[in-house]
């Protein structure tokens, strides 16, 4: 269990004041100049030394990411923050947004200076409203407080942040989309590379990073690299927002150590699944994108990048939906399937096409009017999707389906046997 | 992609005009402001909301033109802009614009029955505007609101935490012209695992 004083999100939950006096009670925006005094080097090198894995859902290393940036391009540099929460299952950034803002605000400045940026854009889904209007207003005290603007924080540095709100597109969340919606185009992933470390918002070195990343930098440098690092294991190391939905009995966001059980994790913080530990079919461990892992796996799997990785899932965002015993699991993926049929941008006929089809396909497997060896094409088809597409959408609509044939076929065969032969024992 | 139901390409009022009101206009001098200079296309998904927002929650063709003068960009290039986002209506929506999230989280907890229960209020169905104007009704996909389940959201605010008989209560007294609150419906602070205050 991670304790109190480890927690970097003192205020998730909003009981606290979300404006800048009370993020200052908290300790934001403490020490800002000295940090930022130690110069760019150090804030990249620290980042890195704490081995923080970008909160997205590629757990890309972010100091890595950040380093990426060139020194002296002559060109201005841009941090763009991803706000784009939409993989179903996730509602971490929400929080952030909206009952710790500052955090996320404090964390732009060092993260900017740290790649040479005076611009950053955070770009945040159209339909949150109020957590866009909260941010907003943060905004705007920073300003007036002197934290950003001219000079910010008296360091010398000049740094803007601008709220850009998007209009309800998940394919938004894939950075290069990102950075097409917010040059104010259709949002439809660019080829890589270039990467946007090279050529990112309007042609310019750009990094695009997830708000939680963003948000724990400041404490990351205030605590020490080795502080993060102690928490967790080698290579995942440091605590983590849980969103936790689905069959438990209190759905929450928790924050908690890397590397915990899932079992610990659901029992612990969720008040236990709908029905008990034994009623549990399924969970869905890093939102929709990730295959599902069936309840043997549950047991014992720990939440981490690599350990879920050895039982072929993923963290992604850490979003961990649960579905108990009375849950349809077939059709739980087929919504999955229909998700990505709306939000493909139709840019890449294997996604286009495929996540039409699949969605289709998968219809029949839930009434079991396929074929028996649908089952196969289907996987087949899925296979074609994933890999030969320009963003990772592609793979996220084949994944779902791959990790139900491979832990649930039986049941999707039993359907199919149903509904042509009627129940056989 | 729009939601299903929702049309999407441009529906014409013959003899109506869009044009900035004095403070909307004045808003999108500012958010121009934001981007750098002959970046001003930036602003279009933020001049569109603007736009929708004046013109009582869609876009005309002549709001879609003014935006496309006012960025000085081609009609079609802000056409694409305008059909390819989910959050623009190309046709007149009902004053209660209603979005319920469909996808797996909302949907393990129980969103089907909150579409029944759309259905039977305003006495129409997906994707269409009920007779007397008040409501709007689409399915949409995850609204980011998960641990909320299941949720709906009614123009600007999200509705969470909603069971049956909560969600009704909701419609009918905005059928009423009620006021009604927003957030959690069971009492509960934001995603706090307790669920009910003060237990």
């Amino acid at each position: 269990m991670l304790r109190e004083e480890d927690k970097i999100f003192k205020n998730l939950y909003g009981f606290d004041d979300w404006s800048l006096t009370g993020a200052k009670s908290r300790g934001v925006w403490s020490n800002t100049k000295e940090i930022i005094e130690k110069g760019s080097d150090f804030i990249v090198e620290e980042i890195k030394s704490s081995q923080l894995r970008g909160r997205g859902g590629a757990g890309f290393p972010a100091g890595l990411k950040w380093s990426f940036m060139p020194k002296d391009s002559g060109k201005p540099h841009y941090l763009v923050v991803n706000a784009d929460e939409s993989e179903p299952g996730t509602c971490k950034d929400r929080e952030i947004m909206r009952n710790d803002p500052h955090l996320l605000l404090e964390g732009c400045l060092i993260a900017g200076f740290a790649i040479h940026a005076n611009t950053c854009y955070i770009y945040i889904r159209g339909e949150y409203y109020d957590e866009a209007s909260n941010l907003q207003k943060a905004i705007d005290e920073a300003y007036e407080n002197n934290l950003i603007g001219q000079n910010a924080c008296g360091t010398n540095w000049n740094y803007d942040i601008y709220l850009h709100r998007g209009a309800g597109a998940y394919i938004c969340g894939e950075e290069t989309a990102l950075l097409e919606s917010l040059e104010g185009k259709k949002g439809q992933p660019r080829l890589k590379p270039p990467f946007p470390a090279g050529a990112g918002l309007y042609g310019c070195p750009t990094t695009v990073t997830n708000v939680e990343t963003i948000a724990v930098a400041p404490t990351i440098i205030r605590k020490g690299a080795s502080w993060f690092s102690s928490l967790g294991r080698e290579n995942n190391t440091g605590s983590k927002i849980f969103s936790i939905s689905g069959h438990v009995n209190n759905p929450c966001n928790v924050e908690e150590e890397m590397g915990i059980g899932l079992k610990e994790l659901i029992e612990n913080h969720a008040g236990g699944v709908i029905g008990g530990w034994d009623n549990l079919l399924a969970v869905i461990p890093g939102g929709a994108s990730v295959p599902l892992i069936p309840k043997s796996i549950c047991d014992t799997v720990k939440m981490d990048f690599d350990s879920l990785k050895e039982v072929q899932s993923g963290l992604g965002t850490a979003a961990v939906i649960v579905m108990n015993k009375s849950t349809d699991i077939v059709d739980a993926i087929c919504r999955l399937s229909h998700f990505y049929k709306h939000e493909s941008c139709g840019q890449c006929t294997p996604c286009r096409e495929g996540t039409g089809w699949m969605f289709r396909m998968m219809e029949k497997m839930v009434k079991g009017s396929a074929q028996v060896n649908d089952i196969d094409k289907l996987l087949d088809v899925s296979k074609q999707v994933e890999g030969h597409t320009i963003c990772a959408l592609g793979d996220a609509a084949a994944w779902p389906i791959q990790g139900l044939m491979r832990h649930f076929r039986p049941e999707v065969e039993r359907r199919i046997k149903k509904y042509r032969f009627g129940e056989v024992a | 992609m729009k939601h299903p139901g929702m049309i999407n390409k441009v529906y014409n009022i013959s003899d109506e005009i869009f044009n900035w009101s004095e403070e909307n206009f004045k808003k999108a001098a500012v958010i121009i402001k934001k981007y750098p200079d002959s970046r001003q296309q930036s602003a279009v998904i933020p001049l569109l909301d603007l736009a929708q927002r004046q013109n009582s929650g869609w876009l005309s063709k002549t709001a879609i033109e003014k935006v496309a003068e006012n960025l000085s960009m081609s009609y079609i290039r802000v056409l694409e802009v305008a059909t390819f986002y989910s959050m623009f209506n190309l046709e007149p929506v009902g004053e209660n614009f209603v979005q319920i999230c469909r996808t797996t989280p909302c949907w393990l907890r129980g969103s089907d029955k909150l579409v029944d229960i759309a259905k039977e209020v305003s006495n129409t169905k997906l994707g269409e505007t009920s007779n007397d104007k008040k409501f709007t009704i689409v399915e949409v996909e995850c609204l980011g609101a998960c641990c909320n389940a299941p949720m709906v959201q009614i123009n600007d605010d999200y509705y969470e935490d909603l069971d049956e008989d909560n969600f009704k209560k909701i419609l009918t007294d905005l059928k009423q012209s009620k006021k009604i609150t927003k957030g959690s419906q069971i009492g509960r602070q934001t995603s706090h695992p307790q669920r009910e205050k003060n237990a």
